[in-house]
């Protein structure tokens, strides 16, 4: 069996041989989005840097781009096809990318690749993320400090380590605001489904929570909560000011144009290097939406001195003393959760309800 | 004055012909398309029929990529184009598809790390059979309870859709996985990989059995006395009931094959090009196969260059995207013409044009 994937290897590297001499003249960066570039969150903010490093870089760079790619197996082929065209550098931007990532970077020794949120690396495959839990301890306190019916309702999309550690950030500085408050978890099974999303905000809604968090990208929850009235959300991914002040009265934002410059600078350097990234506030790479005045001073005032104390690294998200939901203890008192963690969590924190499902 | 005047009998050579007639309408108004957003019409055109055959920089991967981009839609197409000739309507393949392939995944791995060359087979027979009893559930509300199976079928897609989220981030979720969801990967476990049979040719097993499925079917449907009983129960309920055949026995044989074959589709994907079952393993080729069994006139030949000839639509679709830029919806908006031309198209199969007055009888 051995002797066949030597002679694949042998076989695809003949097929392949033309792609090393596509690369010409200007560095060409490819992006891989999960969906559309108009969904005004997730993957309209990779093609905004995409746009930055164009717009950055001039001439010199070259960028191309396919927009939802499935997460299947059509994902491979569209990595291949993109690294066949001739890309030096590409961008794979959803989590589902990152077996197809890592078998299509094993072919292509000389192309670099960023795979964004997976955890798995090679010599010319890197990893990126961005600390999101820091924006949602921001949004929880806001949240906690804002309901009235004390319950808030949170669309979640999969059931993975990075979903999870955002509810449970938000859950943790909701519930220092205010200790009555309630989580509703919705899993929507999807990153981009507008009718989905709507249909789970609207249930939110109606069961009563009046404040509405989401891990999923279309505005969609926005205009739900707009139109049921007095319930606030949060701009997702992007910062959907559209909605502002209200019902979005605050916001995730990611930056990625920083960082995409830089690696697209690395690999015209000749320094690239695969690397781990995870980062936050501090960075840049997360950014929190200008605060509506919707959200009264004194809040407002917390939340912003919250953000400065994440940024300056004074305070982590998760510090303890934090309980798991089973009650058993996470965190001692005054002990911070370690990366490793955080990284591969698969639980709630105490006083969540529900079930993670499986 | 031009009105349609039924023929009395579908015509043969506008069977033949519509769909490659609705192929050229496509283009042209696919090019037209292109052009207003702003893209050379021609480089379009070939770009999506052209390059990924003959592309010298593309085409030594693209095109061994076909075969394993039409495999799946040509098994589940011939399943469905049995059960369309007999008036069964099967919409939710999509559904047998993803149970094909949880329940064969589901089967291999519980016997993870066997190296055993048992382990492939039993996951074909545990796909093929998870593909049977989904089908099997509509087939058989409708025997009993006269259900309606296009609705039956179609809601346990999403039911299916919910079971492999489900078993995605549960039970069959790598345990070495890092409480991502998705399974282990078929792919580095020798035993349950569906790897090509010749290295750079595409070929899986997959793709033997769907060439095996189109000689079968056309064996079925053209010299087989079952085959006369399907295509009679379509075309002639009354007749055939008369002559014996059962009702009942064809909608669980029609639904029973197309859930068999849909299955396999699945278990032959999950092991081979997709490597790991996870929470969107499924990409549409249920619904897609649709599309190709009418595009192919529910014939076995004619859904083999329809697999074939969607396959290269999406190939490329994804290299007009890639190269030129268009917008991944234009692209979609693309392949959607040929089904809308090839349903206008069959007007002319069914009716001939007639200029000046209707004679009166």
């Amino acid at each position: 069996m051995l002797r066949r994937t030597l002679l694949t290897t042998a076989a695809l590297s003949m097929a392949f041989a033309p792609a090393a001499f596509a690369q010409d003249d200007p560095v060409k960066a490819g992006f891989i989005y999960v969906g559309p570039v108009g969904d005004g969150g997730w993957t309209y903010e990779h093609d905004q840097a995409r746009q930055a490093v164009e717009g950055h870089f001039g001439d010199k760079v070259e960028t191309i781009y396919q927009e939802s790619v499935p997460e299947g197996a059509d994902a491979e082929r569209a990595i291949t096809q993109m690294a066949l065209s001739g890309a030096d550098i590409i961008f794979t931007t959803s989590f589902g990318y990152m077996e197809p990532t890592i078998a299509v970077a094993e072919k292509f020794p000389d192309v670099k690749f960023e795979h964004a949120t997976g955890y798995k690396t090679a010599d010319n495959v890197s990893t990126y993320s961005a600390r999101f839990y820091e924006g949602r301890a921001i949004q929880g306190h806001i949240a906690g400090k804002m309901t009235e019916t004390n319950k808030v309702g949170y669309i979640a999309s999969f059931p993975i380590p990075e979903v999870i550690r955002g509810i449970n950030s938000a859950y943790i500085h909701a519930k220092k605001a205010n200790p009555d408050v309630e989580f509703n978890v919705v899993w929507a099974y999807t990153w981009f489904d507008p009718a989905k999303e709507a249909d789970a905000a609207r249930a939110l809604i109606e069961n009563g929570n009046d404040v509405i968090l989401q891990h999923t990208d279309s505005t969609a929850p926005q205009a739900a909560a707009q139109e049921a009235g007095n319930v606030i959300t949060f701009g997702q991914a992007s910062d959907m000011e559209e909605y502002a002040p209200k019902p979005r009265v605050s916001s995730i934002i990611d930056n990625w144009a920083p960082y995409y410059i830089d690696r697209v600078q690395a690999v015209i350097d000749g320094t690239w290097e695969s690397q781990q990234v995870w980062h936050g506030i501090d960075e840049g790479m997360v950014e929190i939406g200008q605060i509506t005045d919707a959200v009264p001073e004194d809040v407002k005032a917390e939340a912003l001195d919250l953000k400065d104390r994440i940024a300056s690294g004074d305070y982590h998200p998760f510090t303890g003393p934090i309980n798991r939901q089973d009650g058993s203890v996470w965190l001692a008192e005054g002990e911070t959760a370690d990366d490793e963690t955080l990284l591969g969590m698969d639980f709630y924190v105490e006083g969540l309800t529900g079930e993670i499902p499986n | 004055m031009i009105r349609l005047e039924k023929r009395p009998q579908p015509s043969q050579a506008w069977t033949l012909a519509t769909p490659v007639l609705a192929v050229g309408a496509t283009m042209i108004a696919g090019g037209i398309l292109f052009a207003v957003l702003g893209a050379d019409p021609l480089v379009a055109i070939r770009t999506i029929f052209w390059d990924p055959l003959f592309n010298p920089q593309f085409a030594g991967f693209t095109r061994p990529q076909l075969l394993v981009k039409a495999a799946p839609l040509i098994l589940i197409a011939i399943g469905l184009s049995i059960g369309f000739r007999a008036g069964v309507w099967n919409i939710g393949a999509e559904g047998q598809y993803i149970m094909g392939a949880v329940c064969g995944a589901a089967a291999g791995l519980a016997l993870y790390p066997s190296e055993s060359v048992l382990v492939f087979p039993l996951m074909i027979l545990a796909g093929a059979l998870g593909g049977w009893a989904w089908a099997m559930i509509p087939a058989v509300l409708k025997v009993r309870f006269g259900t309606n199976e296009i609705l039956v079928s179609l809601m346990l897609v999403y039911v299916a859709e919910n079971v492999l989220a489900s078993v995605s981030s549960g039970l069959l979720r790598n345990p070495e996985g890092r409480g991502f969801p998705g399974s282990r990967n078929f792919r580095n476990w020798e035993a349950a990989h569906n790897a090509e049979l010749i290295p750079g040719t595409g070929m899986h097993w997959g793709v033997v059995a769907a060439f095996i499925a189109v000689i079968l079917a056309y064996v079925l449907m053209a010299r087989h006395i079952q085959g006369f009983n399907i295509r009679l129960t379509g075309e002639a309920p009354r007749a055939a009931r008369f002559a014996g055949v059962s009702p009942a026995r064809i909608v669980l044989v029609c639904l029973g094959t197309a859930g068999l074959l849909a299955g396999l589709a699945g278990l032959f994907e999950v092991t081979g090009p997709a490597g790991q079952i996870s929470i969107d393993f499924n990409s549409g080729y249920g619904f897609t196969a649709i599309i190709v069994a009418f595009l192919g006139r529910l014939h076995p030949v004619g859904i083999l260059l329809a697999g074939l000839l969607m396959a290269l639509t999406y190939i490329g679709g994804e290299l007009a995207q890639l190269m030129l830029g268009l917008p991944g919806a234009s692209i979609q908006l693309f392949q959607g013409m040929l089904l809308f031309f090839l349903l206008a198209m069959d007007v002319f199969t069914n009716y001939r044009l007639r200029l000046g007055r209707a004679e009166v009888a």
